[in-house]
């Protein structure tokens, strides 16, 4: 009986992170089960978007946050950044299609006036796109194949996150409580990114 | 909230309302917060009473209402009109209240007068939003409208919202109703009204001028520069694959009542 327990806990612990992706996902799946009993209130289209839209910049945030953290406070995620990447895009896909689906119906007109002349759609779609490549060669293999090239490649997460963050603080009226501190949050981070390497 | 002597009055058409909680539930009221459901839940310490309406400026006869004597008033007639938010949602709501026209009428406007301003309650301790520095909004909220809309017989003094007073959280003890303009023009928790010769600022307009014009107009021609406006959500759904949208009416479905204001106006410039 306890060796089944340790046996159990062992396999937990190898496959941790393939478990941490559905984990990753449960959001979504309360948002959708909030949405189907009408528990996103009064407005449930435009919660359920930007809740999307705000769990993507979140993991795009966790995900950026794991560089600093080692280099500044030692402590090694690394092993993440792939958990995080992912379900960033996930959510910013999911974010999307909501937009497309739930809240504009498919209406391809509007959807194209949207994409071509507003900025604040422009730059959100661009975000998502910039993560498709990066999503695409998230894996050992074209590691292995594109060598330095996919350090190159995997910085337009900077460029993701700086038009996703900016798309964002325009989802709002104003700059507000909510806003504020993840725009400060990535901020923070991407100064982190620009501070010169001491050499040891 | 206490109940109203109301009558119905006109204009109401044939509208279902939304539910009762919807409306006042889900509000834009920023004095209060950002958050749609910051109203209801954090405008419990402000005081909508007592509060005197003054109306002053280019008037004969400036005048002081008690509001609570206006909430017994005789006058009280209840509005069924559509509400269209900036935002690209929409609900309908059975007002109660007075026609601006007859206050103004009562304050008797000086011929040189062309507008009217209208300023909120200033009052941080009671309303929480209002000591917010992040958002940039200059506190009181003001609006603005032409002499001539503010005259329009649907244009409404409202003082209750489903045969009640109004809850603190749509703009109690009084606010402002101009069915066929987006929402933000509904000022709320009135205190003064002025007339004017000239144009006044107003709230949203002083923040983004390009997003928020001073007529803001239900138009469906006429696109918010970060969405259309060509539809709207119809609130009251609740549910998330049950929720629809409906074509947005141009002024809001008030043209028969309101088309002629804007007859030589270029609506797309004056938006």
């Amino acid at each position: 009986m306890p060796s089944d327990f340790v046996s159990a806990l062992r396999a937990v612990k190898r496959h941790w992170r393939v478990i941490l992706y559905p984990i990753g996902m449960i959001p979504a799946a309360w948002l959708v089960w909030q949405g189907q009993h009408g528990a996103l209130g009064a407005d449930p289209v435009n919660v359920f978007e930007r809740s999307l839209g705000l769990w993507a910049f979140r993991f795009l945030l966790a995900c950026l946050v794991l560089a600093p953290l080692k280099r500044f406070a030692g402590i090694n995620l690394l092993r993440y950044r792939r958990l995080t990447g992912l379900l960033a895009f996930f959510y910013a896909s999911l974010h999307v299609l909501a937009y497309i689906g739930l809240d504009h119906g498919f209406d391809w007109g509007v959807l194209w006036t949207d994409i071509t002349r507003r900025p604040f759609i422009i730059l959100g779609m661009s975000a998502l796109v910039l993560l498709v490549p990066l999503a695409l060669t998230s894996n050992a293999f074209s590691m292995r194949l594109m060598k330095r090239r996919w350090k190159v490649l995997h910085r337009l997460i900077y460029l993701a996150a700086v038009l996703a963050g900016i798309h964002f603080f325009l989802s709002f009226k104003t700059l507000n409580a909510v806003s504020a501190p993840y725009l400060a949050g990535l901020a923070l981070l991407l100064l982190c990114r620009v501070l010169p390497e001491k050499r040891r | 909230a206490a109940s109203l002597q109301t009558h119905p009055g006109p204009y109401s058409g044939n509208l279902t309302p939304t539910p009762h909680e919807d409306v006042t539930h889900y509000n834009n009221f920023y004095e209060f917060g950002m958050g749609k459901a910051d109203p209801a839940a954090r405008s419990q310490d402000f005081h909508p009473l007592p509060l005197t309406l003054e109306i002053t400026g280019l008037v004969r006869k400036p005048v002081r209402l008690d509001v609570e004597q206006l909430l017994r008033s005789a006058a009280m007639e209840e509005r069924i009109y559509r509400m269209r938010c900036v935002e690209a949602w929409s609900m309908v709501i059975p007002w109660d209240g007075i026609p601006l026209a007859s206050l103004l009428k009562d304050a008797d406007p000086d011929p040189r007068a062309t507008h009217v301003a209208f300023e909120s309650v200033l009052r941080p301790s009671e309303m929480p939003g209002q000591s917010d520095g992040l958002s940039g909004i200059q506190w009181p909220y003001v609006e603005g409208l032409r002499l001539d809309e503010a005259m329009n017989p649907l244009t409404l003094l409202a003082l209750g919202v489903y045969g009640e007073t109004l809850p603190n959280q749509n703009g109690a003890p009084i606010r402002l109703v101009v069915p066929w303009k987006y929402g933000f023009k509904g000022i709320k928790s009135i205190q003064r009204i002025r007339l004017l010769d000239h144009e006044p600022p107003t709230t949203w307009n002083r923040l983004a001028s390009d997003e928020y014009g001073f007529y803001a107009n239900v138009n469906p021609q006429i696109d918010h520069p970060r969405w259309s406006q060509a539809t709207e959500r119809v609130i009251g759904a609740h549910s998330l694959f049950g929720a629809t949208r409906q074509p947005t009416l141009m002024f809001n479905g008030y043209g028969e009542q309101v088309a002629d204001l804007y007859r030589d106006m270029d609506l797309r410039k004056n938006f």
